[in-house]
């Protein structure tokens, strides 16, 4: 049987050329007094095959490159000694990077130069012309192939034997699925992830401390127009987690005149003297809003340049975010630092399905 | 064979014995004979295929020297190398050691620049691939497939540059995970769970770069390395195309051998690209994480760019109007995230099924080995021109705060101007690019019927001025007439005396494409030129 198929196979592909039915041309228009194809110009020659010194000079050139590329390794490793980076000096880092660098591409481009004018200049420049065959082969080669899925489907019984067929799809399908399960182990199981994201570190009383000193920030230090970028006062003795709860607790706090300030009523008192504190944590994507205009009031996120206005509650002014900046409500304890009066009321930072 | 062998003369050359060696072990004979000597057709624009190729090798090879320094681990540890600004600061031992490749390895900065650069010039080489193939029709009949599989390679090598780009745990890298984790939470239904499952709980979490190293150097490049090899093995059974020439047909290929001139010509050229990334990397600092810092939640540096291949995704993301995020059923639907998501896979299935609609609407079930010139097929190409007008739209908005800043726009200003060109550009560059290619097929008539200037001016008898044309030589002219127009499909019933509404979408399609045409010149139409006077 194999033989067969053997033997089958070699005589369609000898025999393919002249097996091929036309294809459709579709709707290509076939002018009917088109021009022939001229068949070939004459070869022409180039100067290294008519001049016997402009071939010399090939030569030359090309090893001469090849020599260059042997000098250009051992630069190279000449380099990796005589350009030592042990020095904390960061000068040196960029001399061992250099000349390392110059003595490897000196290596490189000459082997690469020299073999590309070797085959250019002195290889013989003849082109050959091979013909193409129908890339699926003879019809003889194609229906052998057809026979061969028949004989298979005769022989197991695979088209017959229907109760066995679909109970064996119905097995494959389902076999997979305790691996696809396996993968719920990529995060631990004695968490949600919405209850996570709905709290961070803040509680009542925390004070307000600077990132990323974690010192506590007094009221009466927050001058007029200033900014800063604080966390909850205590994340930094944090044993582990610490850019977790970060990246939810970032807070800007930020001191306005309290002309300026458009409070909503039922947030009257989350503010102190005209101090109020943001999530810093966009509420499109999740980056950090650094980026604070004093005169106008305006927070922008350098991702993707969405805009809020501190002066009104955040709110969006541009920009692809929607939501504002969550508030933090702030107070201040007895000592005069500003601590919180609460978690935030809504989950900080990027929105998720779950959100509403 | 064994006979020929021992028949062979007392004095044999080491190569000659080595090949029968090898060759009685492995039955190669019947290999190099097959492919050593195929005719393969030349042209620049094959070479950007080549350096995708050959800079993906150099990736392979810098990346492997790579993985024996970098350590991919999220623990914290107090820097301890050479690089004096950053003594004593908290990072992770990925970004640590990423650090002492750079300043506690010689050499080790220069491999891993290489790394980065080649990267860059991999998804870079890949693109202008594309388009060559896109622009030339490369990609009908027999070759569909592999335009997918290297479709697939695009986006498989994007993938790649991002799981590589995040490994250090710098403080740019981290923020470009802070932007995955904000795009994955607003899938619908599923994106809560699945940043929770990729980060191993909260982001950042600790779990994230050693994930992102599987796939990294063992998932993607596995991936990578199979897809390439099957691009290649079709290149081989396709043959490669060729532009259309004197002497060159549709059922041959005509070009320098494989062995020796196209192998010693591609050997060159793998050797120059490696150089020219190597001149780059020694000259050029690439990725400085020791200026960012490691990864905080809380700074973020302004005008600061992902790698460039990304930037198209993260410009839709800017574009969006404000206010595409509602609450509806009680859940949170985030059309400022989806619409991009949808938008860029629209025109990425639409890019990756353009092979199958052209065919369909030519309904031409011949094998294309002759590239077509951009300007013989000008709906095609003025389709390309919208899509990389859309893509480019897409990818200045990435920068839309550095264009602001530099030019001293609003910022206002130049996202509104680029919604605009992502939304009416294409439309406006289609126009054109058809235009101007049925101009210049309407030139190339002209330069066939008439000739071309030959700049010598000659005063007639009358007084008038008159520039001489001179006609063209056979084979010139072969390279302007050598094409095929289609014809727009005539609707007819089918056999059950009915008009399909597929029949009435190909047919309107075949009106967009072939309405407008230029037929090429035909030996009657020249005769009759030359018969009238001038």
């Amino acid at each position: 049987m194999a033989q067969d198929d053997h033997s089958g196979t070699e005589i369609a592909a000898a025999d393919s050329s002249h097996a091929a039915p036309a294809a459709s041309p579709g709707t290509a228009l076939i002018a009917q007094d088109a021009f022939e194809n001229p068949g070939f110009p004459a070869h022409r020659p180039r100067v290294t095959d008519e001049d016997p010194k402009r071939e010399k000079r090939a030569q030359r050139t090309v090893y001469t490159l090849f020599y260059l590329s042997i000098v250009g390794s051992v630069w190279a490793i000449a380099a990796y000694m005589l350009f030592p980076m042990e020095s904390n000096n960061v000068g040196d880092v960029r001399l061992n990077n250099l000349f390392i660098g110059l003595g490897a591409t000196l290596a490189l481009l000459g082997i690469g130069f020299g073999a590309v004018h070797w085959a250019k200049s002195l290889m013989y420049d003849v082109e050959l012309v091979d013909e193409r065959h129908p890339i699926g082969g003879s019809p003889e080669t194609q229906a052998a192939a057809v026979k061969v899925f028949q004989d298979a489907d005769r022989e197991s019984g695979f088209s017959r034997r229907a109760v066995i067929r679909n109970s064996l799809i119905g097995a494959l399908l389902v076999f997979p699925l305790p691996a696809v399960v396996l993968f719920r182990g990529l995060a631990p199981q004695d968490q949600n992830p919405i209850e996570l994201l709905s709290h961070t570190m803040w509680k009542k009383g925390t004070r307000l401390a600077l990132d990323p000193s974690g010192a506590p920030i007094k009221a009466s230090d927050v001058t007029m127009g200033s900014a800063f970028h604080v966390i909850p006062e205590g994340l930094q003795d944090l044993e582990h987690g610490k850019l977790d709860e970060k990246a939810k607790a970032a807070v800007l706090l930020m001191r306005l005149d309290p002309k300026d300030l458009n409070e909503l009523p039922d947030r009257k008192d989350w503010s102190y003297d005209g101090i109020v504190a943001y999530s810093k944590i966009c509420t499109h994507v999740g980056c950090p809003v650094a980026l604070y205009e004093q005169h106008t009031h305006h927070l922008l996120c350098p991702c993707h340049q969405s805009q809020f206005d501190v002066s009104n509650h955040c709110e969006v002014i541009f920009g692809p975010a929607k939501r504002p900046l969550p508030q933090l409500p702030i107070a201040v304890d007895d000592e005069g630092y500003l601590i919180a009066q609460s978690d935030f009321t809504e989950p900080v930072g990027p929105s998720f399905w779950e959100r509403h | 064979m064994s006979t020929a062998t021992t028949n062979a003369p007392q004095k044999r050359s080491f190569t000659a014995a080595a090949s029968v060696y090898v060759n009685e072990r492995t039955s190669i004979a019947g290999f190099v004979k097959e492919l050593g000597r195929k005719a393969f057709p030349d042209h620049w624009s094959f070479l950007l295929g080549e350096v995708a190729l050959f800079a993906f090798v150099v990736v392979l090879i810098s990346g492997t020297f790579l993985t024996f320094f970098f350590q991919a681990s999220m623990a914290e540890v107090h820097y301890n190398g050479s690089y004096v600004p950053l003594k004593g600061v908290e990072m992770s031992v990925a970004m640590a050691s990423t650090l002492d490749i750079s300043f506690d390895i010689r050499g080790g900065l220069f491999v891993r620049q290489m790394h980065h650069w080649a990267a860059l010039l991999f998804v870079a080489a890949i693109g202008l691939h594309m388009l060559r193939i896109f622009f030339t029709g490369a990609f009908r009949k027999p070759r569909e497939l592999n335009w997918v599989i290297g479709f697939v390679l695009f986006i498989l090598a994007m993938a790649e540059g991002f799981t590589g780009y995040s490994l250090p745990d710098d403080l740019l890298s981290g923020n470009g995970l802070a932007i995955i984790n904000g795009m994955i939470k607003g899938f619908p239904l599923v994106g809560t769970w699945m940043s929770f499952l990729l980060f191993g709980g909260e982001f950042p979490g600790t779990d994230i770069v050693g994930r992102l190293y599987t796939l990294h150097i063992l998932l993607l490049p596995a991936l990578v390395v199979a897809f390439v090899a099957l691009h290649l093995v079709f290149v081989v059974v396709h043959k490669h195309t060729q532009y259309a020439g004197p002497g060159k047909t549709p059922g041959n290929a005509v070009g320098p051998p494989i062995l020796p001139v196209y192998a010693a010509k591609a050997g060159g050229f793998f050797f120059i690209v490696f150089g020219v990334l190597a001149l780059i990397a020694s000259l050029f600092t690439i990725n400085p994480i020791w200026n960012y810092g490691p990864y905080d939640p809380s700074p973020v540096s302004a005008g600061t760019q992902p790698d460039w291949y990304i930037g198209f995704a993260d410009g839709a993301l800017r574009l969006i109007p404000p206010g595409w995020e509602f609450v509806w059923l009680d859940r949170t639907w985030s059309f400022n995230i989806l619409v991009p998501i949808i938008a860029i896979g629209v025109f990425i299935v639409l890019a990756l099924m353009y092979p199958f609609i052209e065919a369909w609407v030519k309904g031409d079930k011949r094998e294309h080995h002759i590239a077509d010139r951009p300007r013989n097929a000008p709906t095609r190409t003025a389709i390309g021109a919208a899509g990389v007008t859309f893509y480019a739209g897409l990818w200045a908005a990435a920068s839309s705060d550095l264009l602001a800043t530099h030019f001293s726009l609003t910022m206002e200003g130049v996202i509104h101007a680029l919604q605009a060109v992502v939304i009416l550009g294409p439309f406006v560059a289609y126009f054109i690019t058809k235009r101007v290619c049925i101009a210049l097929q309407k030139k190339d008539r002209e330069i066939v019927l008439h000739g071309f200037e030959s700049g010598r001016i000659v005063k007639l008898p009358g007084g008038e001025f008159i520039e001489v044309h001179e006609p063209l030589d056979e084979y010139e002219r072969w390279r302007l007439v050598s094409f095929e127009t289609y014809e727009p499909l005539m609707l007819r019933p089918n056999s059950r005396g009915k008009i399909t509404f597929g029949q009435r979408l190909r047919a309107g399609m075949s009106r967009w494409f072939f309405e407008d045409r230029i037929a090429p010149v035909t030996k009657g139409e020249l005769e009759a030129g030359h018969g009238e006077h001038h």
